[in-house]
């Protein structure tokens, strides 16, 4: 138990501030969500991540967003196993027609009102897969969307710049 | 050379077995062309009459060859079948022509069960009955097109012809289980993680889980068919697109195949980088379900500890390639991104550095006895079951199956490396673990010397289409382990074939075999511990 502790106490604490040189409002928007998050979600905005086709690029990089140099919970957003407790959807694509179904249910289980963001170059517009007899292309084709966030796959620092401009947008 | 041996054994075996003489109506042999990039082995390519099929699966059983993988063209008249086989670390391709009118062929599974669900596959995508199959029902097909009709035959359009919402595959037929206090627990497809989707129906009694039947075929994104009509380079495109975690790999496998068609010899440099970036990938996905395991037995510290070092190797790698996961830095013809002293010297560091952050960390973990408590003997996969479903990789070579292919048929530039294969005979969680720990040290011996020895000179060769249709098979040892892309070009320089055969094929099935007994809360950690892509056998 020493040991770990020695080695907890040696690592530190990684977690890094926000870059603030991607634009110049950065960090004034990361406050400005933190305050939307606190007024609208009472705290914390709870995230629902779906692959509805994904090559599981999307998932590695949504999954960084947990480890403790992102952190995302300290924005106060998490990720929640069920729809019924989500606030918005992370949804990665293409959507497959096999998975069609099982999206739309999702969907339909979250309650209102609720946030859609499709992940991903392929999430935006099919990406690599477009669409065809396996693949129903861009997220929208499929449920309503209120953002995108593009690249293959997009960065941990593209997806929490995503979320918190979408949050700015719709407040 | 005792391999050219054995496949001569091989067809003298089929030849007395089956009282047919080996002449030219029956079987006949010719290489595939030899390998630009020193494949030291080159395949041998036999092609077979249908009748002998059902023979030859016979006789490489007796021989104990490995069953690598199955796939088919539509040539119009014909559907062409291909199976492939190890021995040895010496392949071997079979081929037939089957009647497209009449399409049926015996099946290769009773003799070899890994044959299973990617001949279920070859039905569903081809319509190619197999005759002798011990199951029959669909597994890639759900409801995006309909009964008889067969997405890679050359006449089924790429754009859907259904209209409407594809309703939801509620009539799979699963296995039930009866008995007094049984109950089923279905899973999925959305599971409650972030994390790819597909089903997992268990049967069990109290906590044990007395089945799991996997049902997959969610993501399934029509790669095949997509992949025809594409160039070379746009073939390399989706090939990292096949599984986003295994992006360098896939990649580089097509390249080979690609190149081995084509003769095309590589620079040498790029054939470092390349091993270079596919080691990187191995020591980022080895740490990130590392993390995995430990986050499924509530090792909280273990978890943050390997999500650290996970996101360290991920930003050298942005650094390094201009990429966190090295997507799109594999071409036709060798790399596009060069490595400057610099960036080498930065590895250099990281392996120096994360070497001493592995000897603290591997200590803990061995020494941490309710860590131990959740994940050794749990989800045990006997040697017995590894051999027999064919499993590959760190879940093979925890269960004592010890091939990898850059030790067992390497490739440039590991033929000229000395590789330290580690193996444990244990098959639980902790063998798993264990195996890719030691794995991860290996990457790191191996980089350095990649470095040490990195030639000068270009990263490229210029691509050329080649001047008639010609194919060929590229096999690369990824972090899940072999990795087969069997690639045919035309004259044209457009794909007409592409297949890629990931190690999670394999893998699937041994999930279901290995989570016998164990109680249902542990099946994420069994789970983690073998990591399948869905992605990668959805298509």
């Amino acid at each position: 138990m020493l040991k770990t502790l020695y080695k907890i106490f040696k690592t530190g604490i990684v977690t890094e501030p926000l870059p603030q040189n991607k634009t110049t409002a950065f960090e004034r928007l990361g406050d400005n969500c933190r305050k939307i998050i606190d007024a609208r979600f009472a705290g914390s905005l709870a995230i629902r991540q779906i692959d509805a086709g994904s090559c599981n690029g999307c998932e590695l990089e949504i999954h960084a967003l947990n480890n403790p140099f992102y952190d995302i919970e300290r924005f106060g957003v998490h990720f929640v196993a069920s729809p019924r407790h989500a606030d918005l959807l992370l949804v990665t694509g293409p959507v497959s027609r096999h998975m069609e179904s099982a999206l739309i249910t999702t969907y339909n289980a979250t309650p209102d009102p609720k946030l859609v963001l499709a992940v991903g170059d392929c999430g935006a517009c099919g990406g690599e897969f477009g669409c065809s007899y396996a693949c129903a292309g861009a997220i929208a084709n499929v449920i309503p969307v209120d953002g995108i966030i593009t690249g293959c796959p997009p960065t941990p620092i593209n997806l929490l710049q995503g979320i918190l401009e979408l949050l700015e947008q719709k407040n | 050379m005792p391999h050219k041996k054995t496949h001569e054994q091989f067809l003298q075996l089929l030849s007395t077995e089956t009282g047919f003489v080996l002449d030219h109506d029956l079987v006949y042999e010719r290489r595939l062309k030899p390998a630009a990039t020193e494949l030291p082995n080159t395949i041998l390519l036999l092609h077979l009459a249908p009748q002998l099929w059902q023979p030859a699966a016979i006789v490489a059983n007796q021989l104990q060859y490995r069953f690598v993988g199955i796939w088919a063209q539509d040539l119009s008249e014909n559907l062409e079948l291909n199976i492939s086989l190890e021995l040895h670390g010496s392949y071997l391709l079979l081929r037939t022509l089957i009647d497209t009118s009449n399409p049926n062929i015996t099946s290769f599974t009773p003799y070899f069960p890994a044959a299973n669900r990617l001949e279920r596959h070859t039905h569903d995508m081809f319509g190619i009955n197999f005759s002798d199959h011990p199951d029959k029902h669909r597994w890639t097909r759900h409801l995006a097109w309909n009964e008889k009709q067969y997405p890679l035959r050359k006449n089924f359009p790429v754009a859907s012809t259904k209209a409407g919402i594809t309703p939801p595959d509620n009539n799979y037929p699963f296995t039930h289980v009866n008995g007094s206090g049984v109950y089923e627990i279905p899973v999925g497809p959305i599971h409650a993680g972030i994390i790819e989707p597909g089903h997992f129906r268990f049967q069990a009694a109290g906590e044990d889980v007395i089945n799991l039947e996997e049902r997959l075929g969610y993501v399934h994104k029509g790669i095949e068919k997509i992949a025809e009509g594409l160039s070379a380079k746009q073939l390399i495109k989706l090939a990292g697109r096949v599984s986003g975690d295994s992006t360098v790999a896939h990649a580089w496998a097509a390249c080979l195949a690609l190149e081995n068609a084509t003769n095309l010899k590589i620079p040498e440099r790029a054939l470092h980088i390349r091993a270079i970036m596919c080691e990187h990938e191995r020591i980022a996905n080895h740490f990130g379900d590392f993390a995995g395991v430990c986050n499924d037995v509530a090792y909280t510290f273990g978890c943050y500890q390997l999500m650290r070092l996970r996101e360290l190797w991920l930003r050298l790698n942005a650094q390094v390639f201009g990429h966190r996961l090295i997507m799109d830095c594999i071409i036709p013809g060798g790399v596009n991104v060069d490595l400057n002293s610099k960036n080498c010297q930065a590895i250099h560091q990281q392996i120096i550095s994360c070497k001493q952050e592995l000897a603290e960390l591997y200590q803990l973990f061995e020494e941490n006895s309710s860590f131990h408590d959740r994940i050794k003997t749990t989800g045990i996969l006997s040697v017995e079951q590894a051999t027999q479903l064919g499993v590959l990789g760190y879940a093979g070579r925890a269960s004592g199956h010890k091939f990898d292919l850059r030790h067992n048929a390497p490739y440039s530039p590991y033929n000229k490396l000395k590789i330290r294969v580690p193996v444990f005979n244990n098959g639980d969680v902790l063998a798993r673990l264990r195996v890719r720990a030691q794995e991860v040290l290996v990457a790191f011996e191996l980089i350095a010397q990649l470095l040490d020895q990195l030639p000068p000179g270009p990263i490229q060769t210029p691509w050329q289409n080649p001047n008639t249709t010609t194919e060929s098979i590229g096999l690369i040892e990824g972090w899940r382990g072999e990795i087969l892309a069997f690639v045919r070009i035309n004259n044209n320089g457009l794909i007409e074939r592409y297949f890629p055969r990931d190690p999670s094929w394999f893998s699937w099935p041994a999930l279901e075999q290995l989570i016998h007994g164990n109680i249902v809360p542990d099946f994420p950690v069994c789970n983690k511990s073998i990591n399948g892509s869905y992605s990668a056998v959805d298509l």
